[in-house]
């Protein structure tokens, strides 16, 4: 199934080009995002740019690898509202292995490259002082962050399950929990940071991992390993995810399609 | 594909009047109806809006905190005002694009929309000014009541800025249908329009002024911009005059600078779509 969806995209050739050239730079722009205000500032919520930028780039690779594994998830909330999800079931391939592996989509390893790059480039600009225990938290970190978006795509489609047209709101927590973790936590608001940054665990993605990394007292008053907690809260996540999407496939099928 | 007209204008041309209002209005209720109904999608997009609002808001107070209260010449509260009647514009002014026209061109609908009397740019034009209306009450009117409620808001004090600030978010809204019906009717040439639109997104989002405002750019850079693209005028000049940082002297030059591109780009939009039509024939006519 993989070689001959490669095949067909790659048929596109001029059009891909573009596409492939214009996501890649859409990746960017959080990226660059951060760049430019950072030409206008020198410190952001009390943190220098090569913190932040570390915190944005680990975030994004996280997002990325993510977005590759399990974005085609996305394609659910088509199938359900077109009914083309019922056809899935009759193949031996459990549902969600088959979403994943129906629209391969090249573009989304130059984004995990393009990330990885981002996170080296970030990690020299923060003069990481590499030892063991500084890699293993980057790989952890990383690791982590991708489980956790990973669920978040997964929970973010499985509410498509009760609510069809809730593709935007799912972009509400999926994009806007890429960007919220782009950006040191204590510049949010009280009551906004308390809900996302800790009640959704946002903060492990990046936040808490890279003022580990980069030994940095943590405004908000956690101590310093805090960072390695990052693969509790993707755990947790992941359970959640996993809990709510069989409930979900439950609920379709139950409801007589 | 029926001949509507054997003069070498092409199919309908000939027989193709100026659009009468009262053709423009019904078309315009149509579209607002018509996105009314839309009702869940409407409310998961707000509840986007105001996510991302608060986002944005947090992340700029901070880097206008880091900067004694102010950064570029905005102050704190009215890079709130930026942010939030930012949100609220994405959906009004249609930055993201849409991809109609092309899915009706791939698909043939497009010459029944050929066909009639009324030209084609000037009736998609109707149906997304009934969009937009639609998009004011409801998209932008929530996020911009949330920031008004849950921030130090800068509401403009000068009466005169209110219908300047109308006047520019109409222009905005025209232009980028301008811009939209262009990158759509590529789908005249091109099979997969993919391309073209994400090209669009970038420019619109990134050149727009919504990541970030353009001012946080080089001067020499954001005025270059402001002149040789349509770009800032979809975004930034309305943001700038509802969040006062423009004069109203310079206001008014920002509408200046809109109408000219606006008319720019309407001819190019014409005259793509007649060249578009003058394709149709040859090849299956």
């Amino acid at each position: 199934m993989l070689a001959a969806q490669a095949r067909a995209q790659r048929s596109y050739r001029a059009s891909f080009t573009v596409e492939v050239i214009g996501a890649t730079v859409f990746t960017g722009l959080d990226l660059l995002t951060v760049l430019v205000i950072f030409r206008v500032t020198r410190t952001l919520g009390g943190f220098a740019f090569p913190s932040v930028f570390l915190m944005s780039t680990t975030s994004g690779l996280s997002f990325a690898a993510a977005d590759l594994v399990v974005g085609n998830v996305e394609k659910l909330r088509l199938g359900i509202r077109t009914g083309q999800l019922d056809v899935l079931f009759i193949r031996p391939l459990g549902i969600l292995r088959q979403l994943v592996a129906t629209d391969f989509e090249l573009r989304r390893i130059g984004r995990v490259i393009e990330g990885l790059v981002a996170v080296g480039i970030a990690c020299a600009l923060a003069h990481v002082a590499w030892s063991v225990p500084v890699a293993l938290l980057l790989v952890l970190t990383v690791v982590s962050g991708t489980v956790f978006f990973g669920a978040l795509f997964v929970a973010g489609a499985t509410v498509t399950f009760w609510w069809i047209d809730s593709g935007e709101f799912a972009n509400g927590f999926t994009y806007g929990g890429r960007d919220f973790t782009t950006y040191p936590v204590n510049v949010y608001g009280t009551f906004f940071r308390r809900l996302f940054a800790f009640g959704l665990g946002f903060a492990a993605v990046a936040y808490y991992p890279v003022l580990t990394l980069l030994h940095l007292p943590d405004p908000l008053g956690l101590p310093t390993w805090t960072g390695w907690l990052s693969p509790v809260v993707a755990a947790v996540a992941a359970a959640a995810a996993t809990a709510a999407w069989r409930a979900g496939v439950r609920h379709y099928r139950s409801t007589g399609s | 594909m029926v001949r509507a007209s054997t003069s070498a204008g092409g199919p309908g041309s000939a027989m193709r009047s100026p659009i009468p209002l009262q053709t423009f209005a019904v078309l315009a209720k149509a579209g607002f109806r018509r996105y009314s109904t839309y009702r869940q999608a409407t409310l998961a997009g707000v509840f986007t809006n105001v996510v991302f609002g608060f986002m944005r808001c947090f992340v700029l107070l901070a880097v206008a905190a880091a900067g004694n209260g102010s950064v570029a010449g905005y102050e704190g509260s009215q890079l709130v005002t930026y942010v939030w009647v930012g949100q609220g514009m994405i959906t009004v002014v249609g930055l993201w694009g849409d991809t109609e026209l092309a899915t009706r061109i791939r698909t043939g609908d497009v010459v029944a929309d050929l066909l009639r009397p009324i030209h084609p740019v000037a009736s998609y034009l109707a149906v997304d000014m009934g969009r937009a209306a639609f998009a004011v009450t409801s998209r932008m009117a929530v996020p911009v009541l949330a920031g008004l409620l849950a921030f130090d808001f800068y509401v403009p004090h000068d009466a005169v800025t209110y219908p300047i600030f109308a006047a520019s978010l109409l222009l905005a809204t025209v232009l980028s249908f301008g811009c939209r019906y262009i990158v759509n009717a590529a789908a005249f040439w091109i099979m997969d329009g993919r391309g073209p639109q994400i090209a669009w997104q970038l420019a619109s989002t990134l050149l727009g002024g919504l990541y970030f405002p353009l001012h946080f750019l080089p001067p020499a850079a954001v005025t270059w911009l402001w002149l040789a693209t349509p770009f800032p005028s979809l975004l930034q000049a309305p943001l700038d005059i509802a969040s006062g940082h423009a004069s109203t002297r310079l206001a008014l030059g920002y509408l200046g600078v809109a109408a000219v591109w606006t008319v720019v780009i309407f001819v190019v939009a014409v005259l793509v779509q007649r060249r578009a039509e003058r394709r149709l024939v040859v090849q299956g006519g």
